[in-house]
C-alpha cells in the first residue's frame, strides 16, 4: 500500500494525514516531513488546506440552500384546518366509495398506497434503500471480529429455530401475498420476514447464513426489486402518461390473483424491507473472525 | 372498552416515562419493547390493523433486536459482564 509513498496515496487509502498535534503534514511513510520549509511542500500543504476549506464552504452553502428551499416550500402550504385544503376535498370520499371498483383490491389502504399513490410508496422504498446504502458505506471498515462470538453455539436455540423459522417465514410470505385482501401488505410482511432472517442469523451465526444470503445477494435483491417497482409504476412519468401494457387484469375482488399491479408491487416492497432489515442486523451484529 | 383504552394509555405513558428515566440500559430497551407492544394494541383499538401488524413486527421484532445487538457491541449487557468477571 505504501508502494508510491506519495501524499495522495495516503489520502486515497484512508491513512492519517496529520500527526497528533494536527500541525505537521505527514509524508508517505507516516513520519513528519523532514524538510517542512521547502517551497514545493509548502505549496502542497497550502493547496490541501485550500481544498479542505473550499469543501467545508461548499458543504455549508449547500446546507443553507437546502434549508432555504424547504422553508420556501413550507410557507406556501395551506393553513391548518383550511376548508379548501387538499385533505378536505372530495378525493378521500372517492377513494372510499370507488376504491374497490377502480383498483380491484378489497383492502382499501393497499389500493390507495399501491395504486392511487404508488409513486409515494416508491419514494418510501427509496428512503429505505438509501438508509441501507449510507449505513453500509459508513460501516465498511469498522467491522472488527468479536472475541465473544465463539463457534460452539447454543444447541437449544438452534433446535428451537429449526422448528420456529418455517412458520415465521410462511407467515411473512402470507402477509405479503394477501396485502390486497386483508390487512398487511408489503411493509408488514417484509418486516416479519426480516425478523425471521434475523432470528436465523442470530442462532446459526452469520457466516453460515452468508453462504446463501451473502451481502452481495442481499444488495442484488433490493436493487432488483426497486428497479422492478420503478419500471412498473414510474413508467407513466417518462412516457407521457402511457402505462405499461402488461395486461394484468383486475380480476374479481376477493381472489388472490386480482387487483392488477398490486400483487407484484407488494412482493417488491416486501423483498426490499426484508433485505433492509437483514442488512442492518448483519452490519451491526457481532461476527466471528472468519470474515 | 373505554376502561381498556384508558388503561392502555396509562401504561403507554408510564412505560415511556420509565424508558427515559431508568438508569440500566438493558431495562430501558425492554421497556421500549413494551411500549411498542402496547402501541400495537392501541392501533387495533383504533381499527387500523395494517399499523398494528407493522408496529408489532418492527417494534418488538426488529428495533429491539438491533438495540440488543448495539448493547452487546458496547458491552452494556450486564449479564454478560457478570459472567466475565468470574
Amino acid at each position: 500500500m505504501n508502494a508510491n509513498n506519495s501524499f495522495w496515496d495516503r489520502v486515497t487509502h484512508g491513512q492519517p494525514l496529520w500527526d497528533e498535534s494536527h500541525s505537521v503534514l505527514l509524508s508517505g511513510t507516516g513520519r513528519p516531513d523532514p524538510k517542512p520549509r521547502s517551497a514545493r511542500r509548502r505549496s502542497t500543504r497550502g493547496r490541501v488546506r485550500l481544498a479542505l476549506k473550499l469543501y467545508q464552504l461548499f458543504t455549508i452553502l449547500t446546507g443553507i440552500f437546502l434549508m432555504a428551499a424547504l422553508c420556501a416550500a413550507i410557507v406556501q402550504l395551506p393553513a391548518f384546518g383550511d376548508e379548501s385544503a387538499p385533505t378536505n376535498n372530495e378525493v378521500s370520499q372517492r377513494y372510499v366509495e370507488q376504491g374497490m371498483v377502480e383498483t380491484g383490491a378489497t383492502n382499501t389502504v393497499a389500493g390507495m398506497i399501491l395504486d392511487y399513490r404508488a409513486f409515494d410508496t416508491f419514494g418510501e422504498s427509496i428512503v429505505l434503500f438509501c438508509a441501507t446504502f449510507c449505513v453500509s458505506f459508513l460501516m465498511r471498515h469498522s467491522r472488527k471480529p468479536d472475541a465473544l462470538c465463539d463457534k460452539s453455539q447454543d444447541k437449544l436455540l438452534q433446535i428451537t429455530v429449526n422448528i420456529l423459522f418455517p412458520f415465521v417465514a410462511l407467515y411473512g410470505v402470507y402477509v405479503v401475498l394477501n396485502g390486497h385482501l386483508s390487512p398487511g401488505g408489503g411493509f408488514s410482511g417484509g418486516a416479519i420476514l426480516g425478523a425471521g432472517l434475523i432470528l436465523l442469523a442470530a442462532s446459526y451465526g452469520e457466516s453460515s447464513i452468508a453462504k446463501i444470503l451473502s451481502p452481495r445477494v442481499v444488495t442484488y435483491l433490493s436493487v432488483g426489486s426497486l428497479s422492478i417497482y420503478a419500471a412498473l409504476k414510474g413508467f407513466s412519468f417518462y412516457s407521457g402518461a402511457n402505462h405499461l401494457n402488461l395486461d394484468i387484469s383486475k380480476g374479481t375482488p376477493g381472489t388472490i390473483l386480482s387487483a392488477g399491479f398490486i400483487l407484484p408491487l407488494n412482493c417488491c416492497v416486501g423483498i426490499i424491507v426484508a433485505c433492509t432489515v437483514y442488512s442492518f442486523f448483519s452490519l451491526f451484529a457481532p461476527h466471528d473472525s472468519y470474515d | 372498552m373505554i376502561v381498556l383504552e384508558t388503561l392502555l394509555l396509562f401504561f403507554l405513558i408510564i412505560s415511556a416515562l420509565c424508558t427515559v428515566l431508568i438508569h440500566r440500559l438493558l431495562s430501558a430497551v425492554i421497556l421500549f419493547m413494551t411500549y411498542s407492544s402496547f402501541m400495537s394494541i392501541v392501533w387495533v383499538l383504533l381499527r387500523s390493523a395494517d399499523l398494528a401488524i407493522t408496529e408489532a413486527a418492527v417494534g418488538a421484532g426488529i428495533t429491539s433486536v438491533l438495540f440488543f445487538a448495539t448493547l452487546r457491541g458496547i458491552d452494556a449487557l450486564e449479564g454478560v459482564d457478570q459472567l466475565e468477571r468470574k
